[in-house]
């Protein structure tokens, strides 16, 4: 034997992985990762193995036994529930041997012991695991005879969910998502053996924002949610893959209709978004753009200017035109203000800047309501969802993302439960984050900046962001009080962690991609506040609402009354007749969610798809073309005539949408990202400001999931969840007032309300918490545009 | 409204004291809870939800997994006869309908006045001494149709009030394990290094 042939000193042909794991799966050779469970590895090399309680964004609880295969480690093959067994060098997997087929017949043949089999009811029917299953993996026949359990049909479990415990396999999908991904475990096994059954507490509904998705991760009828119930057969509907404009996390989605009727969404598992979660805010809305409500004609204000008559498109746009004209020629280009654009796809936003811009040459344009940060936000190092779940330490200085991202919230909590990332909360008040947070810091209105630069000088927060990568979840936590201070906060955090990057937790819909295609002040325009602001004193001679409604959004309902009355003239585009486009001389119908086609920008910069799924309401139309048919009018040259045009054209003249080509964003299955160059250019203050006198609590606005806006209100099953506005004291502070339950009144420089007082020990003592944009009250009339903190006197009510 | 008594919130806390996380004092507090009441009440479980920090659907899920926990009231006294092989083979079932007859209520069901609860149980691990059966989980060996009614008799003329403490009860003494005595369990959580018999075993081998 010579020296070259022997093996000992042979080189390797190829680097070995340390991370692969060699098995065979029926007979094939199979790279498998190490840890990876023997079900998950067989899926991704292309081998199907049945499963009900196996899911992939949940652990592994082995509970149906579907997934049992001959798996041989050396031993000879034995049967083994290959959901809880990770690969191992060597291993024979037979998925498909007699043995295995048999054990997975049996299993079915034992589910569908007790199982009703009243498919040709059953909501699932079509879509459910376990009728599939059972005909590709079950014996075809039961020897069953026996009677089987029996229990009241469907049982509410909540507003929105119902469960049919006869229907029910007992697969703890439903009771692992309550506890492991919500944190709502509400819904749990009780009792034993046969009489095993998913409950909820007597009178202790499963209240969660998350409900929607036990619905669809169930994988048989047991689940089902109220606004769907019995609304479709699963081969009737028609499907699209599109994205949750709600809010601005961007959740992917599946938008299904029949008979040209939105009826459906459900989550679609994006790894880089929302891993296939959804909000039930998100899920359900789907009923308000199917609302009799609907705007379906544009409408112009009636002769004696009482009401809105219906109108022509002609019609409408001649005059929408005539008012521009009459605004442009009184007053100029500056006398003109667009408030709004958050709401449409990026070719809307787009398109209505370009109009802006080169039509009415103003640059009074502003997507934001007052209720987010300065737009320079969107220029520091972005972050993505991914970045801050993988962080060694992210910091919140944001609202309650729970209430106004919530998928951002499940993915945030997944982060900090499972994944050991410090969170480190800065927040005027407890959050649904607090309770998972390392580390939550309070503060009094106006105070944050100072807080934030006494806890990072702390040597163990110092420590902690010293330790690793540090994400930012940056974005406004009180509408009571000027964005100034958060930005200084921000300033000092970026300080004390220089490399951090940013998540701007902006909360509408489309708002980061409004703004970035150009929908805020480039110059010297005038943000949303000095709009209005020159609307009230008489100085505008047009406003133009796209999709904003201000009397119910902006905080400030004194000023937006004022302005509304002050405007000469008022232009709407918009979906439906609200508080604010009820006043208008020219409402023009926007087509609405599921009725366009386009893209929008989530607050990762992530563009995603936005799909038609149903034919426009009536006669209206996307917002891009309601800006091509007014630049006709008014003679001016357009050429982004369709919604390829302008995703081309963003594409070529917005330097960060350069990577969102029409070809990438076919191609790409989590969307492109489009950041703004990077520039670290926040314009601080260092302004901390004192209570005024006679005044003696700091007033916090802040947002819950269920509020008034028109999408929540017109969907039935979601318009009863509002909890109502209440003042939210400490306890102690709430004692010298006397006690929960008063009624006490709250008066601000503007206006003075009276409000039920709770006990909430997450609020600061000094301040006074109160929910947003709720029926009851209009909070926003205590609130000032123009101060930058809202100082209130709370007093009882004699 | 049973929520647990001032007292009993005290011993619970104590209870909870000795284990690293909370949630570990469920099944106690349950105990607790049902000697209190003699079962287990709903306000009972979401006090003891709040006490150890989790759902009241959790403790729910927890208390109904048990046959032992009530979950309405019983009789002061629960009568279980065996029905399991051995016991069956001599005569258990003869006893149960005896017992039946006696009380004038089925199994499964307590008698007007409150006093008895009958119900059949599993093989209570005492075949040696078949047929037999417990009151409030205190055994009575070799029984006979006369024993049964000697039984009822005593229960009826509070004979055995000394012996048998109403159902719920676990122990007429409670143990008291001062924090210092305590083993100090560590939160599961928390623990980085191994445990010190782990590194013996590793030596051993
Ligand atoms: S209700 Fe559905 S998801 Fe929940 S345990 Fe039953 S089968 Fe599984
Ligand atoms: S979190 Fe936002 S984007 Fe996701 S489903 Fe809810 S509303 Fe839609
Ligand atoms: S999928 Fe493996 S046991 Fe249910």
């Amino acid at each position: 034997m010579t020296a070259t042939e022997s093996p000992a000193t042979e080189e390797p042909t190829e680097p070995v992985d340390p991370n692969e794991v060699k098995v065979t799966i029926n007979g094939h050779d199979v790279s498998a990762r190490k840890g990876e469970l023997i079900i998950a590895a067989a899926e991704r090399t292309g081998t199907y193995i049945p499963r009900f309680c196996y899911h992939e964004r949940m652990s592994s609880v082995g509970m149906c036994r579907m997934c049992l295969c001959e798996v041989d480690t050396g031993r000879g093959p034995a049967l083994t529930p290959t959901c809880m067994f990770p690969v191992a060098p060597g291993m024979v997997i037979n998925t498909e041997s007699p043995v295995a087929k048999a054990a997975q017949a049996g299993i079915i043949e034992l589910l569908l012991a007790n199982h009703p089999l009243d498919c040709p009811v059953c909501d699932k029917g079509g879509e459910c695991p376990l009728q599939d299953q059972a005909v590709s993996h079950g014996p075809g026949e039961s020897r069953f005879v026996e009677e089987k359990r029996h229990y009241e049909k469907p049982i509410p479990i909540s507003d929105l969910v119902f469960l049919d415990r006869e229907r029910c396999i007992l697969c703890d999908r439903c009771t692992r998502f309550a506890d492991e991904v919500a944190g709502d475990p509400l819904i749990s096994f009780t009792h034993r053996g046969n009489e095993t059954q998913v409950l909820t507490f007597p009178n202790e509904p499963f209240v969660s924002y998350f409900s929607g998705n036990t619905v669809q991760i169930c994988p048989v009828g047991a689940l089902t949610a109220s606004p769907y119930r019995f609304k479709a057969r699963p081969w009737d509907l028609e499907e699209a893959h599109s994205t949750c404009t709600t809010c601005a996390v961007g959740c992917q989605t599946v938008v299904q209709s029949s008979r040209d009727e939105l009826l459906r969404y459900q989550g679609y598992d994006s790894e880089a978004v929302n891993w296939g979660w959804l909000c039930d805010r998100g899920r359900f809305n789907f009923e308000a753009p199917n609302s009799d409500q609907r705007l379906g004609t544009p409408a112009v204000k009636s002769a004696d200017g009482t009401g809105l008559v219906e109108a022509s498109w002609s019609e409408a746009i001649t005059k929408a035109a005539a008012l521009i004209k009459t605004a442009l020629d009184t007053d100029g280009p500056t006398g003109i203000g667009i408030i709004g654009g958050a709401r449409g796809s990026n070719e809307d936003a787009y398109a209505w800047a370009r109009f802006a811009r080169t039509v009415l040459h103003t640059d009074n344009v502003d997507a934001q309501l007052l209720d987010g940060l300065s737009p320079a936000v969107l220029t520091l190092p972005r972050a993505t969802i991914n970045d801050a779940a993988a962080a060694t330490t992210v910091v919140l200085l944001c609202g309650d993302l729970k209430e106004e991202l919530p998928v951002l919230f499940l993915r945030l909590r997944d982060a900090a439960d499972k994944r050991g990332v410090k969170v480190l909360e800065f927040t005027p008040k407890s959050t649904g984050m607090t309770k998972y947070s390392w580390r939550s810091v309070n503060y009094l209105s106006g105070g944050q900046a100072r807080i934030v630069r006494d806890t990072i000088a702390q040597a163990d927060v110092a420590e902690q962001l010293a330790k690793g990568p540090v994400v930012i979840v940056a974005g406004t936590a009180n509408l009571a009080e000027s964005d100034q201070f958060q930005i200084d906060a921000l300033a000092a955090l970026l300080d004390a962690a220089p490399t951090a990057t940013v998540l701007p937790a902006f909360r509408r819909g489309n708002v980061v991609g409004a703004l970035q295609l150009g929908l805020t002040p480039a110059t010297d325009g005038m943000h949303t506040d000095d709009i209005l602001t020159a609307a009230a004193e008489g100085r505008l001679a047009l406003l133009i609402l796209l999709g904003a409604d201000p009397l119910s959004d902006f905080p400030d309902t004194t000023l937006a009354t004022r302005a509304f009355a002050g405007a000469r003239s008022i232009i709407a585009i918009d979906t439906f007749v609200n508080h604010s486009s009820q006043h208008a001389d020219v409402v023009l119908a926007a087509a609405g969610y599921g009725e366009k086609r386009g893209y929008t920008t989530n607050i990762e910069g992530r563009v995603v798809p936005l799909a038609q799924k149903v034919t426009a309401h009536g006669t209206s139309r996307p917002d891009w073309m309601i800006a091509g048919d007014l630049a006709r009018a008014l003679g001016a040259q357009w050429s982004l005539d369709s919604v390829d045009a302008i995703t081309d054209a963003i594409a070529t003249n917005v330097a960060a949408y350069a990577g969102a080509t029409r070809e990438a964003l076919a191609e790409a299955t989590d969307g492109v990202l489009a950041v703004p160059e990077s520039s670290s250019a926040l314009e601080t203050s260092g302004a901390e400001v004192p209570m005024s006198s006679g005044y003696n609590f700091k007033l916090v606005v802040g947002r819950k999931l269920y509020d008034q806006a028109i999408s929540t209100q017109l969907s039935h099953s979601l318009a009863g969840l509002t909890p109502g506005a209440k003042l939210h004291l400490h306890s102690l502070d709430l004692d010298r007032l006397g006690g929960p339950g008063a009624p006490l009144k709250v008066t601000s420089k503007t206006a003075s309300v009276v409000l039920t007082s709770v006990a909430d020990d997450g609020v600061p003592r000094g301040a006074a918490w109160v929910e947003f944009n709720q029926s009851n009250i209009n909070i926003a009339a205590l609130l000032d545009a123009a101060s930058p903190a809202t100082d209130v006197r709370v007093e009882t009510v004699s | 409204m049973a929520r647990l008594t001032e007292s009993n919130v005290k011993i619970a806390r104590e209870i909870i004291g000795r284990y690293p996380r909370p949630k570990s004092a469920t099944i106690p507090l349950l105990h607790l809870a049902q000697e209190q009441d003699g079962y287990v009440t709903n306000e009972a479980m979401s006090h003891i939800a709040d006490l150890v920090g989790c759902t009241a659907a959790e403790v729910l899920g927890t208390c109904t997994f048990y046959e032992m926990f009530k979950m309405e009231p019983v009789g002061k006294y629960v009568i279980n006869i065996c029905g399991t092989m051995s016991c069956a083979l001599l005569g258990a079932h003869e006893l149960m309908h005896h017992a039946e007859q006696q009380l004038g209520i089925r199994a499964g069901s307590t008698t007007p006045d409150g006093l008895i609860t009958l119900e059949h149980a599993e093989c209570q691990a005492a075949c040696t001494e078949a047929p037999c059966l417990q009151v409030n989980y205190r055994y009575r060996f070799r029984v006979t149709t006369e024993g049964i009614d000697q039984l009822i008799d005593d229960l009826r003329g509070a004979k055995l009030t000394e012996e048998i403490p109403p159902h719920g009860t676990v122990a007429r003494v409670r143990q008291h394990i001062p924090v210092n005595v305590g083993v100090g369990a560590v939160d599961p959580d928390t623990v980085s290094t191994a445990p010190a018999w782990l590194a013996v075993k590793e030596e051993a081998k």
